[in-house]
């Protein structure tokens, strides 16, 4: 950083609001004393008491994150929650509660934070800590049935080999054997003891419907209520989500997702490797905003560290991210529209204006999509020179330019000569206004209390960016506003995008000339290090990405591989409003108000 | 160009060269045969199914850039109903290999399957996953593996037209058989009838000779 922002005033409110639980609750609150841990222990039995005065007398209202972590060597599981404060701004407050991992047990918060809810069903499914007073405590990710719970440290999955990465048999031998050699079927697959095929019935759907109104009979009327499943293969859902529908006629009554068809077990994968090794699989979480994935990253495990980011690296990852806030915004209106009928024209445009950031991207890190390019402490490597394919063949004509020159083009008049035109085809078109306005409403207190984020909660008059109100980078030293609509329907959601592309463009019109000016300096702070060495402790970091808040809580106790590694994926958790979004609509309104959440699959079920 | 180099060894009744832009000598089977996978390989109708990270790849495929649409494959259909290509796009977890089973039993004959990119190849790097099934070939034929984290959508596209090659069609423009041409002569494709080759009708300077330079100049 060049310069600090101006000291205000030196009162901390987290320490503030810290005390006053301390205060109010002696004996039931608690400083967390271990090192590199901040905020407060909870009693378990006074944990929802002292959510609601976190909530209404502290003024931290929007839960951010909710996960459990399991310190196997302590005995114990803890639930981590993570309060912000949407007025106040600032980071958030820490709280957590203990519970004993052979009777794991803790008070549900859903009756606090709405928003908890997926987050906790997430806990009960993954690390299998019960919530008394979920009114909806069923797995989430995985299928009822399955055995264990995976993300506790002592369950072992099918194809289990070491307890951490770098395997002995790979590194340095390099002998490794493949996985299925020694699975029994050759699958990756485990059988509960005494399991026999023909027994076998998936408790899936019955859990699924049961609840979801049906048994009402109504007597004397030809139609009945029914139960419609969407996905997960439908061309609306974008990728492999499920929505089960109750419907009364073409009304929707009761909707309920289904996800977990693209869990790939990220977070498990992700505690067995090492520190960097996670970098490359954060790109597969969110496909279509890799860079922004990787920043989120780096940014977490980089407080951890505690090193110093120079400032070219800082400009490059701005630069990176906003261009991928306007991929990212791109692509979700071309294919909200594709979902209004639209089908692939508008997405057509959209993928010009893609493939010219791609690359860019391509030249700079090496890859279209999966980029990998930042590191702790930096990025990977200094933009290039020039820009340009591969020539294959003498005749063929290769386009290439020199980086600077295409950056400038496509800053200064690409993009905002495609948003223009993009602007004036699609904003005031009549089905479109037609097809989105007043559908799909979520107030503000309401989005506030779902834990909604990025442009979802923006949409609803919460003008609540991460990059003002917990600023990170150097995202301080620019001169943009927080794009804010006020509706909360579709409309608002899908205008809010385009204002958040011009603010990026603003951003990155500022990041040029800056860009320009830092030449040659140094891209990469610290020592290069394929072994990262992280100091033992917590870290959540926050990160706006181009969904929401994409944040990472990681836990490291010394070793090389994280022992927590949880996402608070933006996706997942805005889909918890969904249900009450959709009530009271027509079928063909759902598609619009998934698509104007913009949910990817890969961060939903990660 | 010399008679002889084009000579088809089927044909019993050689048309004679001054003949042959205009003349085409065919068995009726062998012709229905030659017509019909000549206009099924070059309209494939891809499901519209996506399911990872290659997804977003397999649709920028079918955008102005990579253009599927010159292999006429550009109308992806949601229903499998009306499809014959199901391009698995991304990795298959243990509770989606069900409906991915089902929906290729849904498709109707003759079908053919595409595994894009390496989760779908063999797990990828989720192999190690407990939700991850390693390769979908263990549920269904694969006819094609891309490679890739994801394909690029050139490599995809080329690997379409692979596709199209794949299903039996004689195809003098495949891209497929001018790589790796396949023999003229019975059985020398794996699993399917001897091979004859097409009646040519039009320019005879467009022989084999003829297409390697068309390849070529690609």
């Amino acid at each position: 950083m060049t310069e600090t922002p101006p000291a205000v005033e030196k009162v901390d409110p987290i320490a503030e609001a810290i005390d006053a639980l301390l205060e109010k609750y002696p004996g039931a609150v608690s400083h967390d004393n271990r090192q590199g841990y901040e905020g407060v222990v909870v009693e378990a039995s006074k944990l929802v008491e002292v959510a609601t005065t976190i909530r209404d007398e502290l003024g931290f209202d929007y839960l951010a994150n909710a996960c459990a972590v399991d310190y196997l060597d302590d005995g114990y599981f803890e639930m981590v929650y993570n309060a912000a404060s949407i007025q106040a701004g600032g980071p958030p407050l820490s709280f957590k509660a203990r519970t004993a991992r052979d009777e794991a047990e803790l008070p549900s918060l859903v009756g606090v934070w709405p928003g908890a809810d997926f987050q906790e069903r997430e806990a009960w499914d993954l690390m299998g800590i019960r919530f008394q007073g979920h009114p909806n405590l069923r797995r989430i990710l995985m299928w009822e049935g399955f055995e264990g719970h995976p993300l506790r440290k002592d369950w072992k999955e099918p194809f289990y080999e070491e307890e951490a990465k770098p395997f002995s048999s790979r590194w340095p031998d390099g002998h490794q054997i493949r996985s299925e050699q020694k699975n029994p079927y050759g699958m990756n697959v485990q059988y509960p003891p005494g399991f026999a095929f023909e027994a076998y019935e998936s408790e899936a759907d019955p859990a699924t419907y049961a609840g979801m109104g049906v048994t009402v009979q109504q007597e004397g009327l030809k139609t009945g209520r029914m139960i419609v499943n969407m996905g997960p293969h439908h061309p609306s859902t974008h990728g492999v989500f499920r929505m089960v529908l109750t419907l009364d006629g073409e009304t929707i009554v009761e909707l309920q997702p289904v996800m977990g068809y693209l869990h790939r077990n990220h977070e498990k994968i992700g505690e067995r490797n090492t520190y960097l090794q996670n970098m490359p699989y954060t790109d597969r979480l969110d496909y279509i905003t890799s860079m922004a994935n990787n920043l989120a990253y780096a940014i977490a495990v980089e407080k951890l560290m505690g090193v110093e980011v120079p400032e070219r690296a800082e400009l490059i990852r701005v630069l990176m991210a906003e261009l991928t806030r306007f991929v990212n915004h791109t692509w979700a209106i071309g294919f909200l529209l594709n979902d209004l009928g639209a089908f692939y024209t508008p997405a057509l445009y959209v993928m010009n204006e893609r493939e010219l950031i791609l690359d860019f991207f391509e030249a700079t890190a090496g890859s279209r999509m999966m980029c990998n390019y930042m590191r702790f402490g930096g990025v990977f490597a200094d933009l290039p020179e020039r820009i340009g394919g591969v020539v294959h063949d003498d005749h063929e004509r290769m386009r290439s330019y020199e980086t600077m020159a295409f950056l400038e083009e496509l800053i200064f008049e690409r993009m905002p000569r495609f948003l223009d035109q993009f602007t004036d085809l699609l904003v005031q078109n009549e089905i479109v206004l037609t097809r989105t306005q007043g559908v799909g409403i979520l107030p503000p207190d309401k989005a506030i209390a779902y834990s909604a984020a990025g442009p979802v909660l923006r949409a609803s008059g919460v003008p609540y960016d991460l990059r003002r109100a917990d600023p990170y980078s150097i995202y301080n030293e620019f001169d943009f506003d927080v794009a804010v609509r006020y509706n909360g329907d579709v409309y608002d959601r899908f205008l809010v995008r385009f204002d958040e592309m011009r603010e990026s463009i603003r951003i990155l019109q500022q990041v040029y000339p800056r860009l320009v000016a830092t030449e040659g300096q140094p891209i990469f702070g610290g020592k290069r290090a394929y072994q990262v060495r992280v100091p033992p402790g917590e870290s959540y970091g926050r990160h706006e990405n181009p969904k929401g808040e994409l944040s990472f809580y990681v836990v490291s106790n010394g070793t090389p591989n994280p022992w927590r590694y949880h996402i608070r994926s933006t996706s997942f958790i805005n889909l918890t409003g969904l249900s009450e979004m959709c009530r009271g609509h027509k079928v063909a309104d759902v598609v619009a108000i998934l698509g104007s959440i913009d949910i990817i699959l890969g961060e939903v079920d990660r | 160009m010399d008679s002889d180099e084009i000579r088809d060894p089927y044909d019993p009744n050689p048309v004679p060269p001054d003949l042959r832009n205009n003349v085409v000598l065919a068995r009726m089977e062998d012709l229905v045969d030659v017509i019909y996978d000549w206009s099924r390989a070059r309209s494939v109708w891809p499901m519209f199914f996506g399911l990872a990270c290659c997804a977003i790849e397999m649709i920028a495929t079918g955008g102005a850039r990579y253009d599927q649409s010159r292999f006429g494959m550009e109308i992806m259909r949601p229903s499998p109903r009306q499809c014959d290509l199901l391009i698995v796009s991304g990795t298959v977890t243990k509770k989606m290999v069900g409906p991915i089973v089902r929906l290729y039993n849904q498709m109707a004959e003759p079908k053919y399957v595409l595994s894009m990119g390496a989760c779908a190849n063999g797990g990828g790097p989720f192999k190690e996953g407990y939700n991850v099934v390693d390769g979908i070939d263990k549920f269904i034929p694969v006819d094609v593996y891309v490679p890739g984290c994801p394909p690029t959508p050139g490599v995809a596209a080329w690997l379409y037209h692979a596709a199209q090659a794949h299903r039996g069609a004689v195809d003098p423009y495949c891209a497929l058989v001018q790589a790796h041409p396949v023999g003229r002569g019975a059985g020398s494709r794996a699993g399917s009838r001897p091979h004859r080759p097409a009646p040519r009708a039009g320019d005879p300077s467009r022989g084999a000779e003829g297409h390697r330079s068309a390849a070529g100049r690609r």
